[in-house]
């Protein structure tokens, strides 16, 4: 059984992390230079620990599977970064970004992670800004602010439409500046394919050249995992197309634990599916609730003229629409977390008032250009609506957006404790590839925060107090058995790929899992669904290793085989995902039971059995994965029911 | 749509290359251009053969990963979109449509429709930032900046680093991209302190990696999906000049 240390440090929440910087213990310069970190993943977390553990002086070895670092997926984020600068003079503090963070996500994170992601957040904001991120200025010169679901102030930085990507590029300049200064190594192409592990410590990784499909071993004395989260298992989702969780599940399968996998952020304002062929989809970000109302038609005939062409929006009159989250949470309206939007759409398309193809909603700015003119909507969400206009070939300037729920994020991820080292020495996961502070829904602007609070201001203190015992290890040998064993094993799976010689294409199979995964551990689970999915995913799984085809080589450029392996573990995934959503017998946050809401519909927590972290650690192949539960204290925030309405 | 695709398959960067031609039937017009890709690719699969390979990543214009010649232009006939937000709608059935990776020195094709753009990477590491490091800077309140130099900065940031512009040049001139980040932080009292040994060294990084000169024929602006204007190019020969003369 491994032990779950959360190792939070003592005294009152406010001056843990104070604390802990005074008394943790640091490796002095020269002793850095002996020491190499691996970090796997270029976004915002990988990307920023890359840079200012290059900075410090360690020898950083940094991977990524795209062809430029700048390309993380991180750089498609949109609407903002919180921070509890309190500028706006509304109220904003450290405490009500933590207490919103902890209310967004259910009561399901860990108090002292979130109070000093809080902490940290105005340092991101100072940070970004010193390295030159233009950032949105009001006409004094001051940073402007916007809203965000889940919050009663105004606390988002922003850069139009393109947060993440100013962010990201921000934090790739800064990592570029320590490769052009040699302290980081930068591997584009690359796919790590395995950790290894060296008398219980993560020593190296193994990769695979993407260009040339080289296998390759690397040594380093800690090993940090930022590959993002497993949305993708969906086949349809927000992610981009690379996005995968093999990275984290391959670490699971050498004893880093898998926390709460079931909790799976369902964004609200996506655009539509339109047909079989899609292979993604779009964000609208979640600024656009700032101003944009939502709304169903409040009659079914309505709805059915709409549907069949016969009506347009603009043709239904104001009192016959239903702006049903304006009707059903009067305190927050248009701008309640994203699991409430989400699963009040998915209410009213049930209910048969969807518009489009019956799976959409409006989203409407006509209200807003009235009040503010055509101009100010523009210069806030023009590069939206152009976006918009460019897939779905509609003006949102003269008619409303379609939107409809669709995967975005994934709370769930590789259980760290408050250093962000994994249950493996040595193994530290940063960003959304861990699951420590969004709890089971995360509030919009927060990835951003965490991303960057990891990478820049928590990882390069806390990696230092497990490097500092480390200065005695000389650097090892690859030719260790340890790692030329998971060099042979990283083969032979590639081998076993590419023997299947099978009918079934890599995306054909991953859309059909990616549809069962959505219907029964998607917006709504229930029991009986979830019992045979789990079922399911495991005779899919032996499917897939008998039906697949794989055209080409493996010593080349080959993104077939890239697919395959990511698809073969994002079933293993799935039937995690199914195993938790089973396991946790309440609705919290984005994980919704059938069985278990309020006579108004609203999700119903069981605070008395399963106020936990639930940690699956692996057990072999085709055995089921043991359950360790961390339980969440709080000592600082009243739990109680989430309440939107007032 | 029914279409015909004449499009370019390449082994490796030595391997001699050539055009083949494809069918591709029954495509709806709002599909975007790589999910039609995605249509062939199975049918080159399902006939177990190689698919074609193309870059791509967050298909929804922003991480800069695809780029393809499509009828001789980057990013194909639509105007301000990236190659995976242009859509089917722009053509008409019965097209035939041709496809090609960037033709460009300094980006050599890795395989088919796949080159390899590190060098942009390279100008970037060369002088592509501010150098402060983590921790240790003022608040970010501190020092106002104009709106208007902010937004100029930011039309400059909005960069997503594809290679249009380099494809579109007939000198192959990354002079739009180096543009865009030494606009960006020429614009901010942040970037200043370093304006001079940036510029120099972005430019002849630059050259060094075999990128031509700029001249003015405007190709690069006109084909750039983020719409990034030419006058940043003319603030950057501003800031070359200061640099080399005062």
């Amino acid at each position: 059984m491994t032990k779950l240390d959360s190792k939070i440090p003592q005294g009152p929440l406010a001056d843990k992390w104070t604390n802990y910087k005074a008394t943790q213990r640091l490796v002095n310069p020269a002793n850095k230079r002996k020491l190499d970190v691996i970090v796997v993943g270029t976004g915002l977390a990988g990307a920023s620990a890359s840079a200012s553990l290059g900075e410090l002086g360690f020898n950083v070895k940094t991977f990524c599977y795209q062809d430029s670092a700048r390309r993380a997926h991180s750089i498609a984020a949109q609407g903002g970064i919180n921070a509890a600068k309190n500028y706006q003079n509304d109220g904003d503090s450290i405490y009500r970004l933590f207490y919103d963070t902890i209310k967004g996500g259910d009561y399901r994170a860990r108090e002292a992670n979130v109070y000093r992601l809080a902490e940290v957040s105005n340092t991101i904001i100072d940070q970004c800004v010193a390295q030159g991120v233009p950032f949105a200025r009001d006409y004094g010169g001051l940073l402007d602010n916007r809203s965000f679901g889940g919050a009663q102030v105004s606390r988002t930085f922003y850069a139009r439409g393109q947060t993440g990507q100013q962010l990201l590029l921000g934090a790739y300049s800064a990592m570029m500046r320590q490769v052009h200064k040699g302290s980081v190594k930068l591997y584009t192409r690359h796919e790590m394919l395995d950790v290894v592990v060296v008398d219980g410590k993560a020593r190296g990784i193994i990769t695979r050249n993407l260009v040339n499909g080289e296998i390759e071993r690397h040594f380093a004395h800690a090993v940090v995992i930022a590959t993002g989260g497993y949305g993708n298992a969906f086949f349809l989702s927000t992610n981009a197309m690379g996005s995968n969780g093999s990275a984290i599940w391959q670490i699971y399968k050498k004893g880093a634990c898998f926390a709460n996998p079931a909790f799976v952020q369902i964004h609200p304002t996506c655009i539509p599916v339109h047909g079989d062929f899609q292979s993604k989809l779009t964000l609208m970000s979640e600024s656009l609730r700032n101003d944009g109302r939502i709304w169903v038609p409040a009659n079914m005939e309505d709805a059915v003229a709409i549907r069949e062409g016969r009506l347009k929006p603009t043709d239904i009159p104001e009192e016959n629409r239903d702006y049903y989250l304006e009707r059903r949470y009067p305190a927050f309206g248009n701008l309640v977390p994203r699991d409430v939007a989400s699963r009040a759409a998915k209410e009213r398309c049930d209910a048969g008032f969807g518009v489009g193809t019956g799976l959409a909603v409006y989203l409407d700015f006509a209200e807003a250009i009235t009040r503010l003119g055509r101009d100010v909507v523009e210069q806030r969400y023009g590069n939206l609506f152009q976006m918009y206009e460019k897939i779905v070939d509609d003006n949102p300037y003269e008619t409303p957006m379609m939107i409809y729920p669709a995967i975005h994020y994934t709370m769930g991820g590789i259980w760290v404790d408050y250093e962000l080292m994994t249950t493996i020495p040595g193994l530290f996961s940063i960003g959304e590839a861990n699951f420590s502070d969004h709890g089971a829904n995360r509030l919009g602007a927060s990835a951003l925060m965490q991303g960057l609070a990891d990478g820049y201001f928590v990882l390069p203190y806390t990696i230092q107090n497990y490097l500092s015992d480390e200065i005695m290890i000389p650097r090892m040998s690859t030719d260790l058995p340890e790692f030329k064993e998971a060099e042979a094993a990283v083969n032979a799976r590639i081998d076993k790929l590419m023997s299947i010689k099978g009918k079934e294409s890599v995306d054909s199979f991953h859309k059909r899992f990616g549809l069962q995964l959505w219907d029964t551990v998607g917006m709504s689970r229930n029991n009986t669904d979830l019992e045979k999915s789990v079922q399911i995913f495991t005779e899919m799984k032996e499917e897939f290793w008998k039906s697949i085809r794989i055209p080409g080589e493996k010593n080349s450029f080959n993104p077939e085989l890239e697919k395959a392996g990511r698809v073969a573990d994002f079933i293993e995934i799935g039937e995690l995902m199914a195993r938790d959503a089973l396991n946790r017998e309440e609705s919290c946050g984005g994980h919704f039971r059938e069985e278990y809401k309020t006579d108004e519909g609203e999700a119903l927590r069981n605070d008395k059995d399963f106020m936990y972290v639930s940690a699956w650690e692996y057990q072999g192949e085709d055995k089921a994965p043991a359950l360790h539960k961390e339980s969440l204290i709080y000592e600082n925030i009243k739990v109680q029911t989430r309440n939107y309405k007032k | 749509m029914d279409l015909t695709l004449k499009i370019w398959r390449q082994e490796n960067r030595t391997a001699k290359g050539r055009f083949e031609t494809y069918l591709v039937r029954g495509i709806s017009p709002d599909s975007s251009f790589f999910e039609m890709l995605d249509v062939l690719n199975q049918q080159l699969v399902d006939k177990f053969e190689m698919p074609v390979c193309f870059d791509h990543d967050c298909r929804e214009g922003i991480c800069g990963a695809c780029g393809l010649y499509i009828n001789g232009r980057p990013h194909g006939p639509d105007s301000a979109v990236t190659t995976c937000q242009l859509h089917m709608r722009k053509f008409k059935d019965g097209d035939t449509i041709t496809i090609e990776p960037w033709r460009a020195k300094p980006f050599p094709i890795i395989r088919d429709l796949v080159v390899d753009r590190t060098a942009f990477d390279k100008i970037i590491e060369a002088g592509g930032y501010i150098s402060v490091n983590t921790g240790g800077v003022p608040d970010g309140n501190a020092i106002p900046i104009p709106k208007k130099n902010a937004d100029v900065a930011m039309d400059a940031a909005s960069c997503i680093g594809c290679g249009a512009c380099v494809a579109a040049c007939k000198n192959a001139s990354a002079m739009l991209f180096v543009s865009a980040k030494v606009s960006q932080y020429a614009m901010l009292p942040q970037g200043k302190v370093e304006a001079k040994e940036r510029v120099k060294k972005m430019i002849a990084e630059m050259d060094e990696l075999g990128f031509g000169n700029c001249t003015n024929t405007g190709a690069c602006e006109a084909e750039c999906p983020k719409e990034i204007s030419l006058s940043h190019i003319a603030r950057l020969n501003r800031e070359l000049y200061a640099a080399k003369i005062l």
